[in-house]
């Protein structure tokens, strides 16, 4: 007390103009991720009905479903991270385990970062002009799936690449000291004690993939049939959820449908998010 | 088998044993020399499959940087690089179409300005109270709280910025029209909070405790401190953080092509405005021709733009970790 009061009244007020200053900004964060949440589920989930929920839209009808934006979500998730998961991993693994020309391991690196900094409405366009165009995949959920592809891998690297280097070098002097190889070290010690971060990497990604709404806009387009086969799904146009709502909230002023599907994000967000902190603390606790 | 064994002298016997063994030994040795050409050659695919997938990302920038430069050159080649950059007027299907760009480049340098001048302070302030001043536990529920800021996608933060933040730009500034370039600024403002926040907390982590140990011991309180000491010494962290928001702004376009009304104007604080990327994703659902390829055009500037920042912001993270 003795020494606050010996400081000038000049250093008192810096003092507490930044310490309140400080405060508010966190609280300002804070509140407003609180009212953004609270503001959508407010609006949006007394419209989350059961006919919204599980039927298609239809014009005869005059109703609106939103359950094949809900199945085209699901699907380019499912169709991205099988075909991203291998390649994002494999790169992960080539640069921690296999790379030794610190030249090209550098190049990589920049160009995953690069990646990472290219906006979604550009993947959208190159999409557009290579998968749906070039290779004539038409506006598809394929072109659409093959363009979050691209956009996906510097996330899966980075976080694998980042468990990866958590594995203790004593495992890998284990392994091949006993004789295994280089693959067979990789596929029995390696990749299990990393786990958990191509979990996190899976998780984060599921996360962008949700969310995106331009990269998709041209590729996978905006589509809301249901189709019977694989084959005719993602060979169809069809918009996710995210999608769906710009659609409905831009094109054609739903507003209810749109907080709806937006309380449904939301949630999605949630989940992915407690997800993604529930591998990350696991990836902790072993390393 | 039998038979033929009784039919042999006994030296035979012994003779074809050795034999035999000696067959198996060969033919163990040759499975183990197959199995060894099999495993090397295992080995010799995997080495190369992972090679392939690390080679994948520079394929990729190379395929975009090559379909975003021969796409869009066309369409500046033949409206003419100075009336395509600087020209003042859009009128893309106009009887007499004009495709001049400069509104569309100004607007996205001072929305991304504007978006800096509010996302940076309140960003840089709450990971200073991350990573100083907040006790762990409540640490503990901002960090969550700025993740999920970061995890809610684009059309969701457009969605309210049109119902909530245009009806307001209405009433608060008496305008006809809330969609303008203030109410795309304040959208920007909170989309790039959590990039800046992150980025700053983690170099604030990073600086030495005895920097600050040593300011406390000479008398500093803690915030002095934090602001004369911690904060210069995290510089160059700090302006990565500030230099990846600028790319999120800039690069964003849903949600800005839902509050910021998309009329080719200048720039100007209350009126609709379109940014690169909003001209890009507004007509190119439509758009053939030149105007097709104009939209390219765009695109590629605001690809050079993105670039530039990822090149500025190697060059800040390699300079930091140099300092360091």
């Amino acid at each position: 007390m003795i020494e606050t009061e010996k400081r000038s009244l000049k250093r008192r007020v810096y003092e507490s103009v930044f310490k309140t200053l400080v405060y508010a900004s966190a609280l300002l964060t804070v509140a407003l991720l609180v009212v953004l949440i609270g503001y959508v589920f407010v609006r949006g989930i007394p419209h989350i009905t059961a006919q919204l929920l599980f039927t298609a839209p239809s014009a005869i009808k005059d109703t609106i479903g939103i359950l094949p934006n809900i199945l085209n979500t699901l699907y380019i998730i499912i169709f991205t991270l099988i075909i991203a998961l291998p390649i994002g991993v494999g790169a992960a693994v080539y640069l921690t385990e296999y790379a030794t020309n610190r030249r090209l391991i550098s190049v990589v690196e920049f160009a995953t970062e690069t990646l990472a900094g290219i906006p979604s409405i550009i993947y959208g366009l190159v999409g557009m002009l290579f998968f749906a165009q070039m290779l004539g995949f038409k506006t598809s959920l394929l072109s659409g799936g093959c363009t979050l592809v691209i956009m996906i891998l510097p996330t899966i690297i980075r976080t694998t690449q980042e468990s990866l280097k958590t594995v203790p070098a004593s495992y890998r002097e284990g392994a091949l000291g006993l004789g295994a190889t280089k693959w067979y070290m990789i596929r029995t010690i390696i990749l299990p004690s990393s786990l958990n971060g191509i979990v996190t990497g899976c998780i984060l990604s599921i996360g962008r993939i949700v969310g995106e709404s331009a990269a998709l806009l041209f590729t996978a387009g905006v589509g809301t049939v249901v189709s019977g086969s694989i084959i005719r799904t993602f060979s169809r146009s069809g918009g996710t959820l995210s999608v769906a709502l710009y659609m409905y909230v831009s094109e054609r002023g739903e507003f209810d449908v749109g907080f709806a599907i937006a309380a449904i994000l939301m949630i999605l967000v949630l989940i992915i998010n407690g997800g993604a902190k529930l591998a990350g603390k696991k990836l902790k606790n072993k390393a | 088998m039998d038979m033929e064994q009784v039919k042999k002298p006994l030296g035979g016997t012994v003779l074809q044993t050795a034999h035999e063994t000696q067959e198996k030994v060969n033919n163990e040795a040759t499975t183990r020399s197959m199995r060894k050409i099999l495993r090397d050659g295992v080995e010799k695919v995997m080495n190369g499959v992972f090679f392939a997938c690390g080679m994948m990302a520079i394929m990729a920038v190379l395929l975009i940087t090559g379909y975003m430069v021969v796409a869009g050159l066309p369409a500046i080649g033949e409206i003419g690089v100075t009336e395509f950059l600087f020209g003042t007027q859009w009128a893309s299907t106009a009887a007499e179409p004009k495709f001049g760009i400069l509104p569309f480049i100004l607007t996205s340098v001072w929305g991304t300005l504007g978006a800096i001048l509010i996302g940076v302070p309140v960003g840089l302030l709450t990971a200073v109270f991350l990573a100083k001043v907040a006790s762990p536990e409540v640490a503990a529920v901002v960090r969550p709280a700025v993740e999920l800021l970061a995890g809610i996608p684009s059309v969701v933060y457009g969605l309210i910025g049109m119902m909530v933040l245009v009806p307001a730009m209405m009433d608060i500034f008496n305008l006809n029209n809330g969609t303008c370039l203030l109410a795309a600024i304040l959208v920007l403002a909170i989309m790039i909070l959590p990039s800046i926040i992150s980025v700053s907390e983690t170099a604030l982590r990073a600086v030495p405790r005895e920097y600050e140990e040593a300011s406390l011991a000479l008398g500093a309180t803690k915030i002095e401190t934090i602001f004369k000491v911690s904060i210069p010494a995290a510089k160059s962290g700090i302006v990565a953080g500030v230099v990846l928001g600028v790319g999120r702004a800039i690069g964003e376009a849903m949600a800005v092509m839902m509050v910021a009304g998309n009329v080719a104007n200048m720039p100007g604080l209350f009126k609709s405005v379109t940014f690169l990327t909003t001209a890009v994703a507004k007509e190119m659902s439509y758009a053939s021709g030149l105007q097709r390829q104009a939209l390219f055009s765009i695109a590629l500037v605001l690809f050079i733009f993105i670039m530039i920042i990822n090149a500025l912001l190697n060059f800040v993270l390699k300079k930091g970790d140099k300092h360091d």
